[in-house]
């Protein structure tokens, strides 16, 4: 009787300790892997934050005025600036939004406010495609239909496939947008008697203008960063050139060129190029990101 | 003239009663033709021929390119995709190596950013304080928007010694397994997988942290009541609960991957190679389109980039469709909620 008691309280403790050191296990593993995922969300980060540094570092150092107002000096002679690139930049990504937003915006409007079913999901599904498809594949659609078709390599040409980019783009994100103005807002004014020409030009579009301007600002940034399209469509060009049907320089293009050259200073011009790119961009996306977290709450 | 007579006949009962009829997204029924009428008929015409614009793009995009690469696929046929030179003197043409190279830096770039970026994702919806999560939540996004071209600058100058030392390493210490041999060059494959897996990641962790935070609070809850540590209700309820999300999330980030063409073309190396070392140069299918475009001198050869990007085009449209058909039910979902 008393040694049966012993053993069963024997028994229990060994379970006990069996169970602690299972819990024990799991503990460790709980912190262990919630370690793990916070070293992971700090590496995420950490590349930015080194990208940035590095970049800011690099470019600080290689910045100056003659960057934006100087041509190229000779290869391998010291000196020079990309002011046609900029200049190439500028024009092509204007002309691209030109047409790629509006375009977008009203395709968009389409999408939210007058599809027909199977129409509707026709378009948004090539939309999909589109903006699915490596920026390369546009390039190449950029070159055969109009670089061999009309007159050659020209910033129209390279502004025609980075507006082909935004388009679809553009197109999605209004949808999204126009599909948040709430159905009343559209009802109230059909109500009144008002078109719906007019319902969605005076009532729907400003009350979504915070998220349309995003997504056109964002568009833009994606249009601004391409490189891949343009070596297709405008080439590139070492001269000075306004002229949208000739051969255009592009930041983008150059600094590629100038990173894959074997010199030093121009190494660093594309350092300096590239700081001038990111902050553009960065800075597009971050004043439409906080825009959009500051317009709820208006 | 004859609008503005017709006008008040036709319009005034359809707009009245048109807001009466219409409910949520349903298209207004009949009254929407007597509406469209003057210049409701003409705006309706612009927004929808805008529409039309980008499925004419996209049809007449394929369109071309099937064209233009048809010449190179009508003579080598199932060749090019086989085939294994790409001789522009001899005008030969084959893109197996380009097509190894393009899935296997896609694939390594995975093995390095899926794991990175759900545990990520997992920090930022679950286990960081909103303080934390949103700052950090901004950086791994804003990492998506930088061009590929400064990724790629910083690839060569930066990653690239930094690789080097590593595959040094590797190399010293098992460089007798067949994906470590070789010399560390830096540029290659690897180096190459690195800098996809950095442009992939913000893909995966910021979809993966909205699947997480769709998952219903009462799953968590019930797991927890039940004894279970926050990785195991992590591990066993909320990731399957949200597995078609990530699943999608992994695919698209898979489609980017395999296209990416400038900061992989920089620092890959462009040697048409087959190797199984991961130390090696070699080339994927947009890299070579791109670096041997300003080359092509005759027709086929072309041809033969075009029918490249065509099979590149294939190849990230399927990807495309796979991680849409799993990514739906998710953004249904959410959408209804």
């Amino acid at each position: 009787m008393a040694t049966q008691t012993i053993s069963l309280g024997k028994r229990a403790s060994s379970i006990e300790r069996e169970l602690s050191s299972i819990d024990r296990r799991r503990r460790i593993m709980d912190l262990t892997m919630r370690g793990l995922c916070s070293l992971a969300a700090l590496l995420g980060a950490g590349a930015l934050f080194l990208l940035v540094i590095h970049v800011v570092v690099n470019g600080v150092a290689a910045l100056s005025i003659p960057l934006f107002t100087e041509m190229p000096a000779p290869i391998g002679t010291p000196g020079g600036g990309m002011a046609h690139a900029f200049v190439g930049s500028i024009i092509i990504v204007g002309l691209a939004c030109l047409w790629g937003i509006p375009a977008g915006l009203l395709a968009g409007i389409y999408l939210a406010d007058y599809q027909t079913p199977r129409l509707g999901g026709f378009v948004r599904f090539t939309a999909d495609v589109l903006t699915g498809i490596p920026s390369i594949v546009f390039g190449i659609f950029g070159y055969i239909l109009v670089v061999t078709r009309f007159g050659g390599f020209s910033g129209l040409a390279a502004a025609f496939t980075l507006g082909v980019i935004t388009l679809p783009i553009v197109a999605r994100t209004t949808e999204e947008t126009l599909r948040l103005v709430p159905h009343e807002l559209r009802e109230a004014a059909l109500a009144l008697g008002v078109r719906r020409w007019r319902v969605v030009l005076s009532i729907v579009l400003p009350t979504a203008r915070a998220g349309l301007i995003t997504g056109a600002m964002l568009a833009l940034a994606r249009a601004a960063g391409e490189t891949a399209p343009l070596i297709f469509t405008t080439l590139g060009n070492n001269f000075w050139n306004v002229d949208p049907t000739r051969p255009m320089a592009a930041v983008t293009l150059t600094i590629f060129q100038y990173a894959i050259w074997p010199y030093k200073n121009l190494h660093e011009q594309a350092w300096a190029a590239s700081l001038i790119l990111l902050l553009v961009v960065l800075l597009i996306n971050l004043t439409v990101r906080l825009a959009a977290r500051s317009a709820p709450s208006r | 003239m004859q609008t503005e007579i017709r006008r008040p006949v036709v319009l005034e009962p359809s707009v009245g009663s048109t807001p009466l009829v219409r409910t949520g997204a349903e298209p207004p029924p009949r009254s929407r033709r007597a509406m469209t009428a003057g210049p409701d008929r003409i705006f309706e015409i612009v927004v929808l021929s805008a529409s039309l614009l980008i499925s004419v793009l996209a049809i007449l995009l394929l369109a071309t390119i099937v064209e233009r690469g048809s010449e190179a696929l009508a003579q080598f046929g199932l060749g090019f995709v086989t085939g294994t030179t790409w001789n522009p003197v001899t005008k030969e043409f084959g893109v197996l190596p380009a097509i190894y190279g393009t899935v296997v830096t896609a694939v390594l770039a995975l093995i390095l950013a899926v794991p990175i970026g759900i545990g990520a994702a997992i920090f930022l919806a679950e286990l960081a304080p909103r303080w934390l999560a949103q700052p950090v939540s901004f950086l791994i996004e804003m990492l998506a928007a930088i061009p590929s071209v400064i990724i790629g600058l910083w690839g060569l100058f930066v990653v690239v010694p930094v690789v080097r030392q590593v595959e040094s390493f590797l190399g010293h210490n098992v460089g007798f397994l067949p994906i470590f041999s070789g010399p560390a060059f830096g540029i290659g494959v690897l180096s190459a997988s690195v800098l996809l897996a950095i442009m992939v990641l913000p893909i995966i962790t910021a979809i993966t942290r909205d699947v997480i935070r769709v998952v219903p609070m009462s799953q968590r809850e019930a797991m927890l009541a039940l004894g279970a540590t926050q990785w195991e209700t992590i591990a066993r309820v909320v990731l399957p609960y949200g597995r078609n999300g990530i699943v999608g999330a992994v695919i698209l980030a898979l489609g980017r991957a395999l296209g990416e063409t400038l900061a992989v073309s920089m620092i890959i190396g462009n040697t048409f190679k087959i190797s199984p070392s991961i130390f090696s140069p070699a080339t994927t299918l947009a890299s070579l389109i791109a670096t041997q475009f300003r080359e092509a001198d005759s027709a086929i050869y072309l041809s033969a980039l075009m029918a490249a990007a065509l099979v590149l085009f294939g190849i990230t449209v399927i990807v495309n469709i796979m991680a849409r058909l799993l990514t739906w039910r998710l953004s249904a979902f959410s959408s209804g909620s």
